[in-house]
Formats: C-alpha cells, structure tokens, sequence
C-alpha cells in the first residue's frame, strides 16, 4: 500500500464511554499461565470498526466494463491499526472477479478494485488467536453511484459509504486484557485499582499503528466521521417525550379508576336504597 | 287393521304366527326346585356353574354331640373401673359358659401421658410462657381426653393454639424422657426424640393449606399457569445449560416467578400476579439472549442489539412490534442506530422498552374507558357545557338511562347514539384499527372531560 502522508484525522467520536462493572476474579496461587488466562467477568473489550466503500467514477478513463475505481476496507473508527485484534480480513466478490475470494493478511485491511457493477460484498474478519477463533461476518453493498441519480458524476468528488459497528469480545483473558489495554484502536474499561495484570513485554510502540489508516492513506479524507453524541441527543429527547406520555397516561389511568369506585358505591348506595 | 287393507297383505299370517309361538315357549317353562319367577330372572335358561359353593354353607348343626342354649347371664369388662354388673345373652355349649374377658376389652387402648413429679419440673421443665399450674392442666386435659388435641384446646382455660399446646406438651415429655433416661443413647430411638415436633414448621404448614383449600377456582387456574410457565423457564435454562458449557450468571429474573409459585400462602390477588406473570416472559427471554451472546464471546453490536430488542419484544405481537416501529420514526429516531455505540445501543433498548410501555397503557386506557362507560346508569351532575366531541369510536357501549338522567345527559347522548349508528360503525372501542395513534389519545382525555 503506498505510503503518503495524509491529513491527519483527528479523533472523530464523542465521549465514550468507558466504565463498566468489573468483577475479579480471586486469584489463587495458580501459576501465572492459568492467570494469564483467566477472564475477566463482567467485562468487555471493544473494538470500534468503519467497514464501507469508496468509489472514483474514471471519467474519460472508463471503459464499459471498468466505469469505477472503488475500495472496499474495514478500518478502526478513529482510524487506529485493527492488526492488533484482527489477523486477516477475507472480502468475498462478485464471481464474475478473478480470484473473487480476496485475502488481506496484513492492516489496513483495505482492497482496490475497478470494476462497473454495484453487488454484496462479503467481509470476514478473523481474528487473532487470543482473540476469538470463530470469524465474524459483515455484509456490505457496493455503492458506485450516488444518490441523487440525474447529478453530474466527478471524478473528483467519491461516492462514500461507511457503516460504523463495534466488535465486542466479552470477558477477555487476562492476557489478552494486558496486550490491549494501551492500544489507541480498542475501548478497555477501567478496572478497579486493587486488579493486577501480569506485566507483558511492551509492544514496539512505532510499529504499534503502522497498520493503521491515518497517516499513509490518501482516502482518510473522505472518512466520514461518526458522533455517539448527535444520537444520544435524539435518544434522550424521544426518550423524555416518551416517558412524559407515559406519566400522563398514568394519571389518566387512576382517575379513571378512581371514577369508577366512586361509581360503583354510587350504585350500591342506590341499589340498596 | 285399515292400512294392511290398503297395502294388500293378508290379514291372517301375522296371527297364525303368533300362536304357534306361544305354546312351545309355555312348554319351556318347567323349572325344577326353583320357583317360576326365580327361573324367569335368570332369562329362562339355567346356570352353568353354581354361584355359591355349597361347602362354604355353615351346615346347620354342627355335631349331633353338643347341645346348646342360650342363657342370660352377668359378664363384666375389664374396660370398666367400676364394677357395673351387666347381663347379656351368652350361647352356652354343654353347660359349660365360655371364658375369657369380653370381647370388647381389648379395644379400650390410652395413651401413655408422661406424669412429672414437682422436683422435676423445678429441675427440667420451668418456662417463660408456660406456668405449671398451665402446664399440669394440659396434662390433665391430655390425660382425659387422649391426646386429643383439639378438644384440649378448646377446654383449656387459657386461650392457647393447638400448635402452642403441642409444642408444650411434646417438649415436656421429650424433657422427661431424656432426663429420665439413664443415657441419652437409650431413648434416642423414641419417636418423640427422633421427630421433634417443630411449632414453626406446623403452624406455616396449616396456614398454607388451610389457604390452599379456600383457594378460589380463578386462582386455581392462575397457580397452573405460573407453574407452567415455571416449568418452561426451567426447562429453557436447562437447554441453554446443555448447549453451552460455561456457567450461565445467574437468572434471577425467574426467582420471582419461582417466588410467586412457592408463595401460593400470599396473598396475591388476581392483578397482582397478572404483571408478575406477564413481564416474566419478556424479563427471561432477555435473560436468555444475554447468555447466549455471552456464550459467543465475540460478536457485533449491532447483533447484540437486534438479539436483545427480539428478547424484549418477544411478547408483543406483530402488529405491537410495527406500531413501535412507527413511534420511532415519529420520535426521529432511527430504527438501527447509526452510531451504535454501548451508550447508544442501551439507550435505543430502553427507549423501545419505554415505547412498549406506552402502547400497554395506552390499551390499558381504552380497556379502562369501554369498561367505565358501561358503569354509567346512575343520575350524572353535569353541568349542560359545551357538548363533547362526538367521537365515533368511544360511543359503541350500552347503557341504561334511569329516566331523571334523560332530561341532562338524555340528549346528549342521544345525539351521540345517533352519530353512532351514521356511519354504521359497530366495532368495540379496543378494537378498532390501529390507524393513528394520537388521535385515540385525545379520544380518551376527551372522554374524561365529559365524565368528569
């Protein structure tokens, strides 16, 4: 992948959150190993993806069968280096491709094609064997052409199109908590002071995010960025609305039913008079 | 006689039948050693086995040799502490009067009733509740009457419980006992020592099942539903249990279904255990979702959460689910957030739970109105005000007027019986269609306003 220096993306998400209820584990005297693989009850690692496409339409360049230059990729969503939970990511084509079962063994897991049809791509991620052992699968459809249909295509101007996910790998080892817990690309929660982790080599901290995608890769500047805080905002709001109705009605309810004690003593005073 | 003229038959056949019938059967009739009738009820033909084995007959006179009669004579019982002399009829065989006690004497069983002299009560037996003369009077009582407890309790001077006399009495005797005995090996065997009575235990165990007996049929059928529904939970954890490995954290959102069933001696009362019972579905299925992803280990969040809004709605129906569905898109909320974040995800789950809420009140408000206007019969105090809004809907209720009510409220609702019947709607108010929510809203307060 060539490397060019990029703008640099600067962090696009809100506040996330990052405390999380933490039990320990009481630790026996057990060798470190069986330490080492404990797992963390209660806690969750996670990994916030970006997983889409981008498209060039070719312009003069673009033949029948060759009308787009697009990528497919799966990046961190603050565009940090995914190798450090992700080993290899498969992107299944088209079957009119060569080779349509695309291998990417190494970050940024990103794949470049051209090509002039809009199809399903299958993304499979496997991850590293401290991680999980089972692959997840995404399922991504191949934007070429904008929305708007009857606009001008440019060659300058890409067609994007993201969708944000989060991997979350639920009771970590302990071991894999230790690897992660430093790493820019993975949400870690704070543990209680008292927890001790086994100490682990430190990574190589220059070849930590090589992999990632924000400062070699000329596409990052059309990321789009995604804000949790925007659709909180609409959350919380629909959710007062919500509980407002909900209060009213509940007022309604006990009048209502306070009318119809009153009535019903209303008719047996009557009756038996 | 006519109608075999008309169809043509011969008259005479049937007749001459008739008669050749009869005598054979007349001559059939002979019987040997057995009356006639007796002969007739065994349908005319003889029995192949006899019923009865003739050997089993007691024969008549035992043996020539003995002579018997019978002589009225004094007895006396054994039973009896004093010496009443009574007579009976007595079959005497060769003069020779039979021996023995009477014959009832064996019957006349007590019960052993511990005596304690003073020095042992000072010694093993004093207690806060219990005073001797108390106690020596149950012992009376329990002498007299046999253990009897109920009876007991009723003589007793002092308001006591069954329970509470029983459980003095056991004590004692078990006191005595092991004082008594010379080690406590000997009389560890004595049912009284094995089984000590517990007045706890027993006086839970009466509440419950005297509960239990005036358990209505409602809540009869109530009880068999949680048990089911228990079962059903059980049953689930036990599948995911032998799916998956692992341990599964613990469910303690079926506890109070558990609780609910165990706890018949409550007193739950119909809508009590009705929210119970229903947010127990949604509360296990949820249960079960987390476990599974849980099971996963790693997964996509955006599975997560379409798992976990499957789990919460899974009581609702179809068309519940699509009325949610719409409460977003009205709220501007996306059906699958776009930035679905741990927060974010929390957040839209609790959101279509809360929307959920609504919809069940919402019903639970139209239910509330079909019902209260049909309570409607009495005089009304209403203020003649602006007429209501004539709402299609609410109107499909029958009420009885008394006739002072027609003069106020007569015309009113004339008018809206009218309007009814226009549009020739004849649908019940909680059933109507589903076509916009908001405007149902407003039927209701609108309604409260009338009645108020």
């Amino acid at each position: 992948m060539p490397q060019k220096n990029g703008a640099e993306q600067s962090d696009a998400s809100g506040s996330m959150p990052k405390s999380q209820r933490t039990k320990i584990i009481k630790s026996s005297d057990d060798s470190e190993k069986k330490n080492l693989a404990k797992k963390i009850k209660d806690t969750e690692i996670c990994v916030p993806i970006v997983y889409g496409n981008i498209a060039f339409w070719l312009g003069k360049k673009a033949s029948e069968y060759q009308s787009h230059k697009w990528t497919v990729y799966v990046r961190g969503s603050t565009n940090e280096d995914l190798g450090v939970v992700v080993k290899r990511a498969v992107f299944q084509l088209h079957s009119s491709f060569n080779n349509p079962t695309r291998i990417i063994d190494s970050p940024p897991f990103e794949l470049s094609e051209s090509g002039w049809g809009e199809f399903e791509v299958a993304i499979t991620l496997h991850f590293q064997s401290d991680v999980s052992d089972k692959p997840l699968h995404l399922f991504h459809h191949l934007k070429l052409y904008p929305e708007d249909e009857s606009g001008p295509l440019s060659t300058k101007k890409p067609v994007v199109v993201e969708s944000y996910d989060e991997v979350v790998i639920s009771e970590p080892s302990e071991a894999l908590f230790a690897r992660l817990q430093h790493h820019p690309a993975v949400i870690v929660p704070r543990l209680p002071a008292g927890f001790t982790l086994p100490s682990l080599p430190i990574e190589d901290l220059e070849n930590r995010n090589r992999g990632g995608t924000k400062d070699h890769n000329p596409l990052n500047q059309w990321f789009s960025k995604f804000s949790e805080a925007d659709e909180l905002l609409r959350l919380a709001a629909a959710r007062e609305q919500v509980q407002g109705h909900i209060a009213r009605l509940r007022r309604q309810l006990s009048l209502i039913d306070g009318q119809q004690q009153q009535q019903q003593q209303q008719l047996k005073t009557a009756s038996d008079m | 006689m006519d109608a075999k003229d008309i169809l043509g038959l011969p008259k005479n056949t049937l007749s001459m039948q008739e008669k050749k019938s009869k005598p054979p059967k007349e001559s059939q009739r002979k019987p040997d050693g057995i009356s006639r009738e007796v002969y007739a009820l065994t349908g005319g033909l003889a029995p192949l086995m006899p019923a009865i084995d003739a050997n089993h007959l007691r024969r008549k006179v035992q043996t020539e040799n003995e002579k018997i009669t019978w002589q009225w004579l004094p007895f006396s019982n054994s039973a009896r502490k004093d010496n009443l002399q009574l007579y009976h009829w007595v079959r005497v065989v060769n003069s020779v009067p039979p021996t023995g006690d009477y014959s009832f004497a064996k019957y006349n069983k007590s019960v052993d009733v511990i005596k304690y002299t003073d020095e042992e009560y000072e010694k093993h037996l004093t207690d806060n509740t219990w005073t001797k003369e108390e106690t020596d009077q149950l012992f009376d009582l329990c002498e007299r009457f046999d253990l009897r407890f109920v009876l007991i309790a009723d003589r007793f001077p002092s308001s006591k419980t069954v329970e509470e006399l029983k459980d003095r009495y056991y004590s004692v005797s078990r006191a005595i006992l092991t004082a008594r005995a010379s080690s406590p090996g000997e009389v560890s065997g004595h049912p009284l020592l094995k089984e000590p009575y517990n007045v706890s235990q027993e006086t839970e165990r009466k509440r419950a099942l005297s509960l239990l007996l005036s358990h209505t049929k409602q809540q009869e059928r109530k009880d068999v539903e949680v048990i089911a529904h228990a079962k059903r939970i059980t049953e689930a954890r036990k599948a995911i249990k032998a799916s998956q490995e692992p341990p599964v954290p613990a469910l303690s959102e079926s506890e109070p279904v558990n609780a609910d069933k165990d706890d018949l001696t409550a007193d739950t009362t119909a809508p009590c255990i009705n929210p119970q019972f229903l947010s127990a579905n949604p509360v296990s299925e949820t249960a079960t979702a987390v476990a599974s992803l849980h099971m996963l280990r790693v997964y996509l969040r955006t599975y997560a959460l379409d798992q976990m809004v499957q789990a919460v709605s899974s009581s609702a129906g179809l068309r519940t689910i699509k009325r949610v569905e719409q409460t977003l898109q009205d709220l501007g909320v996306n059906l699958k957030p776009k930035v679905p974040t741990k927060a974010v995800c929390a957040e839209h789950l609790e959101l279509r739970k809360e929307i959920l809420t609504l919809l069940n009140l919402q019903k639970q408000l139209q239910y509330k109105e079909a019902e209260g206007s049909s309570f409607r019969d009495s005089s009304y105090a209403e203020t003649p005000g602006t007429p209501p809004k004539q709402s299609q809907r609410a109107a499909d209720l029958d009420r009885t007027f008394t006739p002072e009510s027609l003069q106020i409220g007569g015309e009113r609702f004339v008018k809206r019986e009218q309007k009814r019947k226009g549009p020739g709607r004849s649908s019940d108010a909680p059933s109507s269609p589903a076509q916009s929510k908001r405007p149902r809203k407003y039927n209701a307060s609108d309604l409260l306003n009338i009645y108020m």
